[in-house]
């Protein structure tokens, strides 16, 4: 079962690079997961302890907005990570993450990851690495989405 | 550095090859008009009397409005298709006067200029194992590869390589050719589309269109990729094929600039040491174009 886990964790691209040592470590900490299309990864304002590595399947992450209902932010699909509130406080989701259609995912727990990165600096350093990585390419994104660029892309 | 200035894939001919001259319309009657969004238009001509040269994929024509003006609009249709097809985004004058063509209008046409696509080049090439072919598309930037596509697609259906169709869109109702998706995927190839802004009855993805790449199943390092949209994305997803392993001399992008001639007389069209009437709009992403893509005042 563990070696099950092991392999799955070790093939999801997030993953990649991350040594035995950590890898063992959040392995510890991982189950492996499905959602039924619609159903929700996570809901806002409740509490964060989860994080998502999509193997199969699309996740929306959505809004809620009064007056204008569920807006979607954003589509993920396999090989992407859902959830950062895990990582600081006060650990509460500030997004849904909704089943576009079935997923299949690792979920870790990232108490039992905090845990474990308080008594291992370096799982903590390669972790945050990682998730750097992600959140900045999230962030680029995001910043050319703000760009507007299909809008007017006139050229005097 | 001067090999990098050795930009146009194809030797330069003067264009247009005609009798009739670089500078004197040819008319055209509308022979359909569809609305694709709120502010893109296509039109279907053919040709009042003798037509224009053959195109290849890729390269533009200039369309007259007459009494208003004449503009650079890209083909949009495949050589092989029987009409002459252009779709236009309404920004201004020209642009206005040519959306509001109707069926039995004139319009004068000009053309074909430019560089192209390659799209008949031997994409099974032995030497270089490059099969598959990428096309990004921003916006209206499928105008310039719907024909290219529709090539490609009937090339993939023949057996050669297999075909991915990138899209990005503002929103949903700014999604052009959605017509043409369907058909291209019917016929093998893969489709995918991503808007910037969903609305609530959006079931697709919501993202950049380079959040599309990677799972889009190609092999970056036997593909080879062509970009039409706004310059910034171009960059980025030229960039972004690159670090996944696609060779930059793979990378064709379409690059845009005030036209008035056409024909290499004028120089409003210059980007650098280029006239993109003439060595475009189609030129490889590799070498001096990455580079001139980056500067600021150009
Ligand atoms: C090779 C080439 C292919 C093109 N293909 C298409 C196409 O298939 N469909 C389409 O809708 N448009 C295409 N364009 C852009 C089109 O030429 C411009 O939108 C058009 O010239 C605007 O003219 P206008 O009189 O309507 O607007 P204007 O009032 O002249 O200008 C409106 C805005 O467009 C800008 N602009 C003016 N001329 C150009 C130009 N040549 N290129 C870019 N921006 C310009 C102006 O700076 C201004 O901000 C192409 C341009 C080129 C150079
Ligand atoms: S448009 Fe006149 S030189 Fe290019």
């Amino acid at each position: 079962m563990t070696t099950g886990m092991r392999e799955l964790v070790e093939r999801h691209p997030f993953m990649a690079g991350v040594s035995e040592e950590s890898l063992e470590l959040v392995v510890g900490c991982a189950r492996n997961v499905a959602f039924a299309p619609g159903s929700l990864l996570c809901a806002e304002g409740e509490s964060a302890d989860t994080f998502y590595l999509l193997r199969r399947g699309r996740v929306s992450v959505n809004v809620h907005a009064p007056g204008r209902g569920s807006i979607v932010i954003e589509t993920v699909g396999p090989g992407d990570v859902v959830g950062w509130s895990w990582l600081v406080p006060p650990f509460r989701w500030t997004f849904d993450a909704r089943a576009m259609d079935r997923v299949g995912c690792i979920a870790i727990d990232g108490a039992c990851l905090r845990t474990k990165s308080l008594t291992d600096p370096s799982l903590g350093f390669e972790l945050l690495s990682k998730v750097s990585v992600t959140l900045l390419a999230r962030l680029q994104a995001t910043r050319m989405r703000l760009l507007d660029l299909y809008g007017d892309q006139r050229v005097e | 550095m001067s090999s990098d200035r050795t930009l146009p894939t194809r030797p330069f001919r003067d264009a247009p090859h005609d009798k009739r001259g670089a500078l004197t319309p040819t008319l055209y009657r509308v022979i359909e008009r569809i609305r694709e969004t709120s502010d893109v238009t296509t039109l279907l001509l053919e040709p009042l009397d003798e037509p224009l040269m053959t195109y290849r994929c890729g390269q533009f024509n200039m369309l007259s409005s007459f009494g208003v003006g004449e503009i650079a609009i890209s083909l949009s249709s495949a050589p092989s298709e029987p009409l002459l097809r252009h779709s236009v985004r309404d920004v201004g004058a020209v642009s206005h006067a040519l959306c509001q063509r109707t069926v039995g209008d004139l319009v004068g046409v000009r053309g074909p200029f430019g560089s192209d696509w390659l799209v008949e080049c031997d994409n099974d090439n032995a030497e270089t194992d490059v099969r598959d072919t990428v096309v990004v598309a921003g916006g209206i930037g499928l105008a310039p590869l719907r024909g290219a596509v529709e090539e490609l697609v009937r090339t993939s259906e023949r057996g050669g390589g297999r075909v991915f169709v990138l899209v990005g869109a503002r929103e949903p109702a700014q999604i052009v050719f959605t017509a043409d998706h369907d058909s291209w995927e019917a016929r093998g190839a893969t489709v995918l589309v991503t808007v910037d802004r969903a609305t609530p009855t959006w079931t697709g993805r919501v993202g950049l269109v380079t959040s599309l790449l990677a799972d889009a199943g190609f092999d970056p390092e036997h593909s080879r990729a062509m970009l039409c949209g706004p310059e910034i994305m171009m960059r980025f997803t030229a960039r972004a094929l690159v670090d996944l392993g696609m060779n930059p001399e793979g990378i064709l992008v379409s690059l845009e600039r005030n036209m008035q001639c056409g024909v290499g007389w004028c120089g409003h069209c210059q980007l650098g040491p280029f006239l993109l009437c003439r060595d475009g709009p189609v030129v490889p992403y590799a070498g001096l174009v990455s580079h001139l893509l980056t500067q600021r005042e150009l």
